[in-house]
């Protein structure tokens, strides 16, 4: 369980998390929806330990995660990030096995690969795209690749920031399949930030809605329509009137 | 009173700033070379930066050398007629070089070729999220990154420092030999009589600290690279402007303790 309990954090004179507090069960699938710059992605990043906060604290499984063990903390997660963030310098199935071709999960080379081309299957690609480069491919691909790399550790807890931004509407859908099937078939605990509301509905379990660095409201996602939240509901329908103001 | 408050302010500001800047580069630097004694190494990595810096280096620094050891000979020769004193040119060439320009215009050109990359590399890294992602699979960026690239600085750079030393004295030999007049054996003569062997040392002392000043900044600015793709102009752009600057300060701070023992 990953618990966030009056986390704040500030850039200077702009407050971007004022007290958030959230709770992400094990095994379930939280996702964080919200305007741009409203923190979504600092909040993720904080706690993987990628930003520090200014105050507050954050816990997986009970522990702080500012004092866990870094290597054997970050073994727990996989991560996809918005633009992929492949590495342009290697080809895609170093880019997927990466954490198994060093570190403490290192495996024989032809043994990294193996899981790779398998990884890269599960997302849907052709082992032929295993020598290719991150530049060679389209940024569906790049994407799915990402997803590949994060799970090819089998971590216990996976985030997702942004996965189908850029995306056409058919190639969202299949990233959202993918990631709710993954979820589901590896048991993980899942993060993911967007304003994507129909990945909202195809991924979640649970939804918060972050706000003026604070959550908003939080909840199953079956009650998300129905929450008589008027910062959710303008947000859901994508109305430019209500609390939320259009130019921030 | 309120206009001296604000001419110390615009004086203290940018002191302070700079101060701090080199603060943190100080740190960075420590912090390198802690990591540099640490496992994991990434021996990849590491052979993969000594090629860039040191073998994809070699073409632009043997043109260099080449070029000012012959333009160095004309300068000599034509200066010294004034005086007599044509017959220096290999002794003068030979020093000019290992002393000073084989190092100093190395180090520039590694601060071009290398400084420029590594900053441009790393920041594009950096504002891709490829940083963040190297993190969260458990590899440390500045063991993957900096440490490799700073090594091969220092390993790789003083080899080229030697190279361009020998091909700058031979672009003064061609010269020398083929327009000035000068006997191919005498010039040679000249040449390795005159050079001691703490000119040598110096000279590849020179280069490993230019190396690490080239290598080191590059990952610096890299690394402290702000947001898109004017951040990582300006990243660049501050990286070669620095090490450049660097390169020619410790010069004259190595020359003054080298040659003063």
């Amino acid at each position: 369980m990953i618990e966030l309990d009056d986390v704040h954090k500030a850039f200077g004179s702009n407050k971007v998390l004022r007290g958030v507090n959230l709770r992400i069960d094990s095994g379930t699938s939280m996702v964080v929806i919200g305007g741009s710059g409203t923190g979504k992605s600092i909040c993720l990043k904080s706690i993987l330990g990628l930003v520090t906060p200014d105050s507050g604290t954050i816990t997986l499984d009970g522990e702080d995660v500012t004092r866990a063990e870094r290597d054997s903390f970050l073994a727990r997660f996989g991560m996809l990030f918005q633009g992929g963030a492949l590495f342009d310098s290697l080809p895609v199935w170093q880019n997927v096995a990466f954490r198994l071709l060093r570190g403490s999960l290192k495996r024989p080379k032809d043994e990294a690969r193996a899981i790779a081309v398998e990884k890269l299957r599960r997302v849907g690609l052709k082992p032929d795209v295993a020598d290719l480069f991150p530049a060679e491919l389209s940024g569906g691909m790049q994407k799915r690749v990402g997803l590949a790399r994060a799970i090819a550790a089998e971590p216990e807890i996976i985030f997702f920031d942004e996965p189908t931004t850029g995306l056409d509407p058919i190639m969202s859908g299949v990233i959202n399949d993918l990631i709710r099937e993954i979820v589901v078939e590896m048991g993980a605990t899942a993060m993911t930030i967007t304003h994507d509301m129909t990945s909202v509905r195809a991924i979640a379990d649970n939804v918060a809605m972050l706000h003026n660095g604070v959550i908003q409201w939080t909840g199953p996602v079956s009650e998300m329509d129905r929450s008589g939240d008027p910062y959710l509901e303008q947000f859901i329908t994508g109305s430019a009137d209500g609390p939320i103001e259009a130019v921030r | 009173m309120s206009w001296l408050f604000a001419l110390l302010a615009a004086i203290g500001r940018p002191v302070t700033g700079g101060l701090a800047t080199l603060g943190r580069l100080t740190i960075f630097a420590g912090q390198t070379l802690s990591h540099m004694l640490r496992p994991p190494f990434y021996l990849k990595e590491i052979l993969q930066s000594l090629l860039n810096v040191g073998y994809f280096s070699l073409p632009v620094v043997g043109m260099t050398a080449i070029f000012t050891g012959g333009a160095l000979a004309l300068q000599i020769y034509s200066g010294g007629a004034r005086f007599n004193a044509e017959a220096v040119v290999p002794q003068i060439v030979a020093i000019g070089m290992v002393r000073e320009l084989g190092p100093v215009l190395v180090g520039l050109m590694i601060a071009a070729r290398v400084t420029s990359s590594i900053a441009a590399e790393i920041a594009t890294m950096k504002v891709t999220e490829q940083i963040d992602a190297l993190v969260t699979l458990s590899t440390h960026p500045m063991k993957y990154l900096t440490v490799p690239r700073v090594l091969a600085g220092l390993i790789m750079v003083p080899l080229l420092v030697g190279i361009g030393d020998i091909i700058g004295i031979l672009g003064g030999y061609i010269v020398g030999t083929k327009s000035l007049g000068f006997n191919p054996a005498a010039y040679l003569k000249n040449t390795v009589d005159f050079i001691e062997m703490r000119d040598v040392i110096s000279s590849l002392i020179k280069g490993a600290a230019f190396g690490f000043i080239a290598t080191l900044l590059g990952c610096y600015h890299g690394m402290h690279t702000g947001r898109g793709a004017q951040g990582v102009g300006r990243a660049t752009k501050s990286a070669v402007e620095s090490a450049a600057i660097l390169i020619l300060a410790a010069n004259f701070l190595l020359t003054s303790i080298l040659f003063s023992l």
